[in-house]
């Protein structure tokens, strides 16, 4: 137990010396959801920015935009919108879901250069 | 329909895990029944009403309501568990000594007791009002009503049946060792509350990442998948963890484990314990 808590205590002093500085200003995108669906359902952002991802939920049902790969969980009335902050991401694809329709409302971020 | 029994399926499942921990862990409490009833009433009553005020939650704060919002009550909920294994550090020896009555301290098991029900109160708030804001969004949407009420009454009963499991299987491990383990459990699951509370206030940018995903580890457990989710909501897995949550993390069990050290050695007064109980465990951890 001792050893384990020595660990964890290790851990956090860790994780508090390696703040890194952060990230310049951040990239604002636009996403629209209509009929269930994601527009555009493909969005290139850039990598190794802070992006804010704007969703405007256009149906007359709520949303929830979720993401595990971008760690993001946030519900959207209908006719609203809603601001999440996301990354900066390493490159590659972040597919995002509204968790209510999951069978049509899909999409995907593609994070590229720098 | 099988889409809404599975979303109701999950969310009841996630609330189910929670409620089966804090259910194991109040063994022997007397009163527990009420208390718990009353964190699921209560959970189900406010999930209603976050569901109905979502909008102008969500648009609070310049937009960050909800994230503001999820974490405030999921922080309660880390403090009501920490406060609980406090208690249990002082008193869980009598309960595990048989002493169903609790001797000394009726009150101050009320108390715990209602530090629980909140605990449970807010786990069946956050999912509950997922499913609440789901289900209506069906009946807007022009879902059959019997296909729609079907499919919830199947995801409740499933999720209700895995809930019903974790507690008969906790509940078998023999008293002496189940308030050590579901200590443990509860602790986790603090731990991993405070870590979920800190990724909203990430989201809303309120607190900074430390570095928005430390690793990925969603090849070798997919947060999606079932085991992935149950340990979510039990332990806060996250495969892809911002470096805030994992400080969050650990410091939260830190915290819990110098506190629990703390309460069970309480200066100049020795714990109530029997004689054979003090031989079998000579080391309190």
């Amino acid at each position: 137990m001792r050893v384990y808590l020595t660990g964890v205590t290790a851990l956090a002093t860790l994780m508090a010396m390696s703040v890194p500085v952060r990230a310049d200003d951040p990239v604002t995108f636009r996403l629209t959801i209509k009929n269930h669906t994601f527009d555009p359902a493909e969005l290139a952002v850039p990598a190794g920015k802070r992006l804010i991802l704007i969703v405007h939920n256009a149906d007359d049902t709520p949303a929830e935009f979720e993401s595990h790969e971008l760690g993001a969980e946030k519900i959207i009335s209908a006719g609203r919108e809603a601001s999440i902050r996301v990354g900066p991401l390493t490159a590659g694809h972040y597919p995002f879901a509204d968790e209510f329709h999951q069978d049509q409302a899909r999409g995907v971020l593609i994070a590229a250069g720098e | 329909m099988l889409a809404s029994a599975l979303i109701v399926f999950r969310e009841v499942f996630e609330a189910g895990l929670i409620l089966g921990i804090v259910l194991s862990a109040t063994r022997g409490v007397a009163g527990r029944a009420g208390w718990v009833a009353g964190g699921v009433l209560g959970g189900l009553l406010g999930a209603c009403l976050v569901a109905a005020f979502a909008g102008a939650i969500g648009d609070a704060m310049q937009g960050s309501g909800q994230e503001v919002f999820n974490a405030g009550i999921l922080l309660i909920a880390a403090v009501m568990l920490g406060w609980h294994n406090v208690w249990m550090a002082r008193h869980g020896r009598e309960m595990a000594g048989e002493m169903k009555a609790l001797g000394r301290g009726v009150s101050d098991g009320s108390r715990t007791l209602m530090a629980l029900a909140v605990v449970v109160g807010v786990a069946v708030l956050r999912e509950g009002s997922e499913v609440a804001l789901f289900l209506y969004g069906l009946t807007v949407g022009g879902d059959g009503g019997l296909a729609l009420l079907s499919g919830g009454v199947l995801g409740l009963l499933g999720g209700g049946a895995v809930a019903a499991l974790l507690y008969r299987g906790l509940v078998s491990i023999p008293t002496r060792q189940l308030f050590r383990v579901t200590n443990i459990m509860l602790s986790l699951l603090a731990a991993g509350m405070a870590a979920q509370a800190a990724g909203f206030l990430i989201q809303a940018d309120l607190l900074p990442a430390w570095g928005a995903q430390i690793w990925d580890s969603s090849a070798v457990l997919d947060q999606k998948s079932i085991i992935g989710r149950a340990l979510h909501a039990l332990v806060g897995y996250t495969d892809r963890p911002a470096g805030l949550q994992l400080a969050v993390y650990g410091a939260t069990l830190a915290a819990l484990l110098v506190a629990g050290r703390a309460a069970s050695h309480p200066a100049g007064s020795q714990p109530v314990t029997t004689a054979p109980q003090r031989a079998r465990e000579p080391h309190r951890v």
